[in-house]
């Protein structure tokens, strides 16, 4: 009777996974020709330029596996060096950062004698340069009279809100109170977000990229840098030094034909024009004359079918995670916990993992695991696992020592023990623990979003970056759905395998 | 008296510090009930334990039909040995049927050898049988109890270990109880061991009664012997308060 179960349920479980798999398939599934993955950052620009590559080499051909919205240049820039991805837009001043700390006016040439030894290489720029401003409210500014950043360094009472990446690094922040003896606190915010704070009055001042659409609409002023303290970012593509040269070629046709002025234009056909990052991209391609084909490509999907593939890779994240995480908790928690010490080593490990931010754990996984699906899941299984084994274990423990008694004194095996008197007496509170492990995997898994794995976090991770409610909500709402229909069938689940009398606890007295 | 049935050799256990049986030698005739007597904490339920294996002593040794009860055979040795505990311990997601016929499924006996066994039992402690595919929470403490002891003589055993079964009854249902035992016992010749704090019950199930106090055996005899001479004062006592 039990093989039976448990066959069935690996059969059933095989064939969630397979129409998973498969109705999310990934365009490495569909060509066996080359694929190449086009990295981006998570931010407005970044994406369009990585459209913008991505739609060139599809014009020309080739297949592209795009891989945006990865969050901060240490995830991004590992994921090229492992070859997770194969190309990805950077800034030279942020190369300069990475690389010579010490000096951060590095050239391009020399900036290439190290990516050399990495076997990476940074081709010509775009043209425009892109570099750290501070922003104000254009009337708040002519309120208090500040125009330059030493004349904003010299105010009392002012409220600084800046990007986690930017309050971090040399050039920005602690570079900035060095050269310009800022003595006021700065507290950290999401870039996305900073701009709606300074729009409501929370902060008035945030760090900005001189190409950003949305400084218009925001009616934000940019600071002049008198002191010429940022240094020069100049969008490059950084791409593997044995990369394809044909494809190398491709690129390279876009040196130089966005200045600042084109590259505001564009952010702003994405932030005030509602356009996708195709689209402009498109659009870009078709005004350079650039595709060969007469046809534009134009990628972008419907809303529904994004919202649509997104929660299928959501579920597929969740539902493996979840499973990884029964097929080791469950039994980890069967095996352990007659030991006290066992027990209480075993949850340490597992509370641990719990308390790693899950940002920096996906990131602390970039070197092992590379980017994507794989280390997602990963991450997502070490989350699952504490609400799992704390609730095998506390369910086995728990058991009235009477019925512990009896269960041994009638006669059974250790395993006979297990299977018809432990197990089914600790189910109503494993299942809920089971239960809490599937809806914080489901809150989880949007980070994904963040190093490629795709899910609902993608259109969150976009949203944040455009500042675009909509997105934001079409990434939030289903993933909300999806916890409340967890919820629902976790119960529907429990009514079905657990008797009535079991769930209240009503227990023989 | 014949071959023992359970027989303790030097067995002392203890818990912690404190030590609840100190070096303890006793012999259990077979085919006869015996009640052990004490207080609470007397160690009269780790005495019992000890039989079928849930508690094992730190020195010394128990031997059930003239086996050592040890690791590697002791699953084999329970099949022969019921055991029913205060407050029944009936499994909360079984039936009352298949509690009681859990272990003779896991054996593998027939439906039919499994049905008509569970039949005598129901009707041997008078249960009605359309209890059999309630749930033991929807039983009163009385019929829990039946039971539970209809799954410890499932098996047929030899030997019927016995802790406290009838202590958390009202009077009346003990009573009643307690005369179907007698029934029972007149039925079938059986070595059963009953732990109880209750002289009164002593005497009227038992024939043969041990009194246990801390640990150590105070006296042993027959009920009538007992009674007539009266080892301590604390034996006494136990007279006294629980008989007549």
């Amino acid at each position: 009777m039990l093989r039976k179960y448990l066959t069935n349920a690996l059969l059933l479980a095989f064939s969630i996974f397979s129409i998973l798999f498969s109705g999310a398939a990934s365009p490495q599934a569909t060509d066996s020709s080359r694929v190449f993955t086009i990295g981006s950052k998570n931010f407005n620009e970044n994406y369009i330029l990585g459209e913008v590559i991505s739609q060139l080499l599809e014009d020309s051909g080739f297949t592209v596996d795009r891989n945006f919205g990865m969050s901060g240049t240490m995830v991004i820039y590992e994921a090229l060096r492992t070859g997770e991805v194969d190309v990805y837009v950077e800034y030279s001043g942020t190369l300069a950062e990475i690389i010579f700390p010490e000096e951060a006016d590095s050239t391009l040439t020399e900036l290439n004698e190290y990516l050399q030894s990495e076997g990476l290489e940074a081709l010509q720029s775009f043209g425009f340069n892109n570099t750290y401003a501070l922003a104000m409210k254009r009337n708040h500014a002519s309120d208090l009279g500040v125009e330059t950043v030493s004349e904003l360094a010299a105010l009392r009472n002012i409220n600084l809100g800046f990007s986690i990446e930017f309050l971090n690094r040399a050039d920005g922040w602690p570079g900035l109170i060095e050269n310009y003896g800022f003595t006021q606190q700065a507290i950290g915010m999401d870039h996305g977000l900073a701009y709606q704070a300074i729009d409501e009055g929370t902060i008035d001042v945030t760090d900005a990229y001189s190409t950003d659409g949305d400084l218009e609409l925001f009616d934000l002023i940019i600071l002049r840098d008198d002191l010429n303290f940022f240094p020069q970012y100049y969008a490059v593509p950084l791409i593997h030094q044995n990369i394809d040269p044909q494809v190398k070629n491709i690129i390279r046709q876009l040196e130089g034909r966005i200045d600042d002025e084109r590259m505001r234009d564009l952010n702003g056909r994405v932030m005030l024009g509602g356009k996708s990052f195709a689209e402009v991209a498109s659009e870009f391609l078709t005004e350079e004359k650039l595709f060969t084909q007469t046809t534009s490509v134009i990628t972008g999907s419907g809303t529904w079918s994004n919202i649509y593939q997104n929660t299928l890779v959501h579920l597929q994240l969740t539902i493996i995670a979840l499973f990884l995480g029964c097929l080791v908790g469950l039994p980890l928690g069967v095996i352990v916990y007659r030991s006290k010490k066992l027990s209480r080593g075993v949850l340490y490990v597992a509370g641990l993992m719990q308390t790693i931010p899950s940002l920096a754990l996906l990131a602390l996984f970039i070197p092992i695991f590379g980017i994507g699906r794989i280390p997602a899941i990963i991450a997502l299984f070490l989350y699952s696992l504490l609400p799992i084994l704390r609730s095998t274990i506390t369910a086995l423990l728990t058991i009235d020592p009477i019925l512990k008694r009896a269960a041994e004194a009638i006669g059974m095996t250790r395993f006979q023990q297990l299977r018809f008197v432990l197990v089914p007496l600790a189910l109503p509170n494993v299942l809920a623990g089971v239960k809490t492990a599937a809806i914080i995997s489901i809150g989880t898994a949007t980070l994904a979003a963040f190093i490629g794995a795709g899910g609902l976090g993608e259109p969150i991770v976009t949203g944040l970056a455009l500042n675009n409610t909509d997105l934001i909500l079409q990434g939030a709402i289903p993933a909300a759905c999806l916890a409340i229909i967890t919820e629902m069938l976790f119960d529907v689940l429990e009514r079905t395998i657990v008797k009535p009398h079991m769930l209240v606890g009503q227990l023989p007295s | 008296m014949s071959n023992p049935c359970i027989s303790y050799e030097a067995v002392t256990k203890s818990y912690g510090k404190k030590v609840i049986i100190e070096d303890l030698s006793l012999d259990i005739p077979a085919d006869i009930t015996t009640a052990i007597v004490g207080e609470s904490g007397s160690g009269k339920s780790t005495l019992l334990q000890m039989a079928n294996g849930l508690v094992k002593p730190e020195k010394g040794q128990v031997s059930v039909f003239n086996k050592s009860i040890n690791k590697a055979s002791i699953t084999l040795q329970r099949l022969k040995i019921g055991y029913s505990v205060q407050g029944a311990g009936l499994f909360p997601h079984l039936s009352v049927f298949n509690n009681v016929i859990l272990m003779a499924k896991l054996l593998g006996w027939a439906d039919d050898a499994i049905k008509s066994r569970f039949e005598y039992l129901l009707d041997l402690f008078e249960l009605d049988t359309e209890l059999s595919p309630r749930y033991p929470y929807s039983l009163s403490g009385g019929q829990q109890q039946r039971v539970s002891l209809c799954r410890a003589m499932m098996l047929n055993p030899p030997l019927l270990l016995l802790d406290e079964p009838f202590s958390a009854l009202d009077p009346v249902t003990r009573e009643i109880i307690h005369s179907e035992f007698l029934r029972l016992q007149a039925l079938e010749s059986r070595t059963t061991v009953l732990v109880t704090h209750d002289m009164g019950e002593a005497m009227k199930l038992a024939q043969q009664i041990i009194v246990l106090y801390e640990g150590r055996i105070e006296q042993q005899g027959t009920v009538k012997d007992i009674q007539n001479n009266p080892a301590s004062n604390y034996v006494e006592t136990l007279f006294r308060v629980g008989g007549n």
